[in-house]
């Protein structure tokens, strides 16, 4: 689904790479978190796979295309696959919700008829069936979540990048988006989720990518916001050790390798 | 479905605009009706060259007894000198540039001087013996008068070789200049326009842009991305254009055919309406064509992925 050998991406006049040399499988049906620090690389790691950034080394399989070759012309069609929710939702304010799912529909080409069915059947799907006609302004930030996840969705994408979506949630709104988005991957949708929210990654038990200054420092399968294991004390991880067990295969030894807090580990890089 | 997405898309982004499209419309209009302007007087100039050289014709005039200037002394041309400049008119090396000659003799020249100045009194200072004989010659292309005045110049008897021609230059170099400001004041104005479009577009596309984030989010071509925007400029320009058409049609029908065809001598060939009407299918082609330009490159930079 997802693959990533030893990508690199450096910001042009910085020294540090955002990310630094990862190599990374996600397979089909996986429900992901990334987590790490602010800065840390995960925005980039979605800029990635969106192909809004081409890697500075490495190369990305996404959906069995290599976007490093990607032409720019058949960019928008690979984006047609991936459904993308961020956390300030960026509904369009002018347009009600159904417009807004319908949007995404209408702008690559699909039939009146074909909108006039997916939207609500997406609506219906996120719970909000009986709001098609209000306007972004008149929801919940929870509701508005909601529109943006069925306008990612409208169109049944095989991966869904979802960049801190509880972030502007209050914690039962985001228990209720997770299970939202738990019932999208059950059907079959990969979702990568970048997130910040402890509760939420410990309480699902899920796949965890941690990111500490551009490299993965952890894979772990049902693992939580930090790793479970006791963190070895004073030892300062070497850039090369912490490659991480990379492919989803090796990633099932879980847990994993024992790894400091990210706020030490991040001292012990800088070190 | 897409279509009518589209134009509702370039309406939206026309009214949203409303004070950069009115610029635009304004700035087309003027530039293109200077661009115009400047193929009437173009097609003007060529008209009136076509007309007027055709009439214009070199004349070798030959000596009279009062003259002294040239091959002359005093004497009159010869019965032979005459034969000798018909026979080179004549001869091989000459006879492809021309297209017909006339002989003028004292009497012929002293008619038509007299109908030319018949409100003037000269009788007594003017004989027909005065009035030079001449050759008429029609040249088949009348650039080529160099030939004649180069081998007849130097033949006996013959007083000087003159191209018409050169009484007109002065009005041409004229009309010249005017159509070659104009070009200068259209290209400048076109660069004017070229840029307004190419901001009122950026604007547009900057008051649209959560639109444009998501469009490119959600995979929609760049194609579909562009066209609305790329409308909305040809759409502006356009109107500039048809504007500057019906400038030029009003040019030719009230200013031409209106005033100059009465202010101006009868036989003065000027431009009509079908000159007109020429021009102003290439208005707004040009205005359309460099509008779809400018506003494709102003949101290419919105295009990149």
């Amino acid at each position: 689904m997802i693959r990533f050998d030893s990508v690199s991406k450096s910001y042009p006049g910085t020294t540090r790479p955002a990310l630094n040399s990862v190599d990374l499988e996600i397979l089909k049906g996986e429900f992901v978190f990334l987590v790490g620090a602010s800065g840390s690389g995960k925005s980039s790691f979605l800029r990635l796979i969106l192909k809004e950034e081409n890697p500075t080394k490495g190369s990305i399989h996404v959906l069995g295309q290599h976007l490093n070759t990607l032409s720019s012309r058949k960019v928008p069609y690979f984006r047609r696959n991936l459904g993308v929710v961020f956390q300030d939702f960026r509904l369009l304010p002018n347009k009600t919700v159904f417009d807004n799912v319908a949007f995404t529909l209408q702008v690559i080409g699909k039939s009146r008829g074909f909108i006039q069915e997916a939207v609500p059947d997406a609506l219906k799907m996120v719970g909000l069936a009986g709001k098609s006609n209000r306007f972004p302004h008149e929801l919940s930030g929870g509701e508005q979540q909601r529109v943006a996840i069925a306008r990612a969705v409208v169109n049944k994408p095989a991966i869904m990048l979802a960049d801190e979506p509880t972030g502007n949630l209050d914690p039962a709104t985001a228990a209720g988006i997770m299970t939202l988005l738990e019932r999208i991957n059950l059907g079959g949708t990969t979702v990568l989720m970048a997130t910040h929210d402890a509760g939420i990654v410990d309480q699902m038990k899920r796949r965890v990518i941690e990111l500490i200054g551009g490299q993965i420092v952890r894979d772990e399968l049902q693992g939580g916001y930090q790793t479970q294991t006791v963190p070895t004390q004073g030892r300062i991880p070497h850039p090369a050790a912490s490659k991480p067990a990379s492919a989803a295969s090796t990633a099932t030894q879980s847990p994993a390798r024992p790894m400091a807090s990210p706020s030490s580990q991040g001292e012990g890089l800088d070190a | 479905m897409r279509l009518g997405l589209i134009l509702g898309e370039v309406g939206s982004g026309l009214r949203r605009n409303l004070s950069m499209v009115v610029s635009v419309v304004l700035v087309t209009f003027i530039s293109l009706t200077f661009v115009g302007a400047s193929i009437l007087l173009q097609m003007q100039i060529g008209q009136m060259k076509g007309y007027w050289y055709d009439r214009a014709q070199v004349a070798v005039y030959m000596c009279t007894e009062i003259d002294t200037t040239g091959n002359c002394t005093l004497a009159e041309a010869t019965e032979d000198q005459i034969a000798a400049v018909k026979q080179q008119l004549d001869s091989p090396t000459l006879a492809p540039y021309i297209n017909e000659v006339e002989f003028e003799t004292h009497e012929q020249a002293y008619e038509n001087f007299k109908e030319q100045f018949a409100d003037t009194t000269f009788e007594g200072i003017i004989t027909p013996e005065s009035l030079n004989e001449s050759f008429r010659v029609n040249l088949v292309d009348p650039e080529q008068s160099d030939v004649l005045i180069e081998s007849l110049s130097g033949l006996a008897g013959v007083e000087s070789v003159e191209d018409q021609r050169a009484y007109l230059e002065p009005i041409f170099a004229i009309l010249n200049a005017a159509s070659y400001t104009a070009i200068g004041v259209a290209g400048l104005m076109l660069v004017a326009a070229v840029l307004l479009i190419a901001t009122t577009i950026r604007l547009s596309a900057f008051s649209r842009r959560r639109e444009l984030g998501i469009m490119r989010l959600v995979g929609a071509s760049n194609r579909f991305i562009q066209t609305p925007f790329i409308l909305e400029g040809v759409f502006a320009s356009l109107i500039g254009s048809i504007l500057a058409g019906g400038a030029i049609v009003a040019i030719v029908q009230f200013f031409v055919r209106g005033y100059l065809a009465t202010t101006l001598p009868v036989n003065t060939s000027l431009l009509g309406m079908e000159e007109a009407l020429l021009v102003v299918p290439i208005l707004i082609v040009s205005g359309a064509a460099l509008a779809a330009v400018s506003a494709g490159v102003a949101i290419s930079r919105y295009l990149k992925v």
